[in-house]
């Protein structure tokens, strides 16, 4: 099979403005990605399954990551005037002070998919998307009308991570209870406080045994 | 009635018998269980009834597929808590007398998915269960010892008095109520008429 960026230089001749990106994987695997763009995600979709070379025809696997927003800091020096009085005289030095600077990136949530060729016998090749962050802009294009079996697993995704994917046809939980609020696999999700029996309780299932049993005495 | 005279009067060819311990022994020898299986414990079931450990050697052998005409309802395997509420109408649906063993860790206490968030942490939470097994998956040993176990119980029961079996207690409950989906969790987390929280003792 080609190389990600040969795929990608494909992709960019045959979908105009397709947005493509590649995200490398620096481990010893070096599995490359390609980071799709939503507005051109079906077409460049569609292009990889129907090309005569690459014909990605199958798609094994789905899957989400939750990426939480990120606090990044870092030491900047800022040079900046400051005014000294010495002997009674007044100056304006300028002093170069080291400065920790904090901002935070926002988070995304992270749709993966495989894609493999039968007619080819190759692959994977991994695509990915992303949403604009983990709360309000939750929307993705749906694979589904490419590929039919990314109906169940874009479901599976959408029941445990939250992504709403654009164009699915039947866009339910899959397997939660339809009454469920929430996205269990979100890594900020709390869950339920039912540790009210614990009889082997250690690390975090003792903390949380405690803070049960507290809350049960305090009443 | 005292036991020596009746193996006396049994060496003269006479049998003597109590209705209880007639009725007990009915009872006992012809438990079927509910064609029911929901998890990896189910295979262990399956495993139980087939040639090599026999479980018509205890007359259990018939697996029913409707509740209506099983005795017995083995929770094999993991109950997650989209599945507890079937679970408990299942239960309601069989007629008395009828009992339950849980089997394997999960049916249990929720087992190596207990901190999870889908998984219910034991039957017993909601319906009355005669005999735990623990195990993952318990061998067929397991289950055939469990069928003992039920056995015992069962020949050990009186009709009459306190202790007399549920099906003869006009006041027993004969329906368990179906726990409804909840925002986050199964409404009620547990039936208290049931379960109660354990004491724990370090």
């Amino acid at each position: 099979m080609k190389t990600v960026g040969e795929i990608k230089a494909a992709i960019e001749a045959a979908v105009p403005g397709a947005g493509v990106v590649v995200v490398s994987n620096p481990g010893p695997s070096a599995q490359h990605s390609l980071l799709l763009a939503h507005d051109r995600a079906v077409q460049v979709a569609e292009f990889l399954r129907d090309d005569a070379e690459l014909a990605l025809d199958f798609l094994s696997n789905v899957t989400g990551v939750d990426w939480l927003d990120k606090e990044i800091s870092e030491k900047v020096k800022v040079t900046k005037p400051v005014t000294n009085t010495v002997d009674g005289v007044e100056q304006s030095v300028e002093e170069t002070v080291e400065e920790t600077r904090k901002h935070v990136e926002p988070g995304y949530l992270e749709a993966v998919y495989h894609l493999y060729s039968m007619t080819k016998k190759h692959g994977p090749l991994v695509i990915r998307m992303r949403t604009a962050n983990r709360t309000d802009a939750v929307e993705m294009p749906s694979m589904t009308p490419v590929w039919r079996s990314a109906e169940f697993q874009e479901r599976e995704v959408f029941d445990l991570f939250g992504i709403v994917f654009k164009g699915h046809p039947d866009l339910r939980r899959i397997l939660m209870w339809d009454e469920f609020k929430d996205h269990p696999m979100r890594r900020d999700y709390v869950e339920p406080d039912d540790y009210e029996y614990e009889p082997t309780a250690h690390d975090e299932v003792l903390s949380r045994a405690k803070a049960h049993q507290q809350l049960v005495s305090g009443q | 009635m005292d036991e020596n005279l009746k193996i006396e009067l049994g060496k003269q060819g006479v049998f003597v018998t109590t209705i209880e311990e007639l009725y007990n022994w009915g009872r006992k020898n012809s438990i079927w269980p509910m064609q029911f299986g929901l998890a990896c414990c189910a295979i262990e079931m399956i495993a139980t009834t087939m040639a090599r450990y026999d479980l018509a050697r205890f007359g259990a052998e018939v697996f029913r597929p409707s509740p209506r005409q099983a005795d017995l309802m083995i929770i094999s395997g993991t109950v997650t808590k989209k599945m507890a509420p079937q679970v408990v109408r299942l239960y309601n649906q069989m007629a008395e007398p009828r009992y339950v063993i849980a089997m394997g860790a999960c049916a249990i206490s929720g087992g190596p998915f207990k901190q999870g968030y889908n998984v219910l942490k034991g039957i017993d939470r909601y319906i009355p269960v005669d005999v735990h097994i623990p195990g993952c998956p318990p061998r067929p040993e397991a289950l055939i010892q469990a069928f003992m176990t039920l056995q015992k119980k069962i020949d050990e029961q009186a009709l009459t008095g306190e202790d007399r079996p549920r099906h003869l207690n006009e006041d027993a409950p004969g329906e368990f109520p179906v726990p409804e989906f909840g925002e986050h969790d199964l409404e009620p987390p547990s039936n208290s008429g049931v379960w109660t929280v354990p004491v724990v003792i370090k």
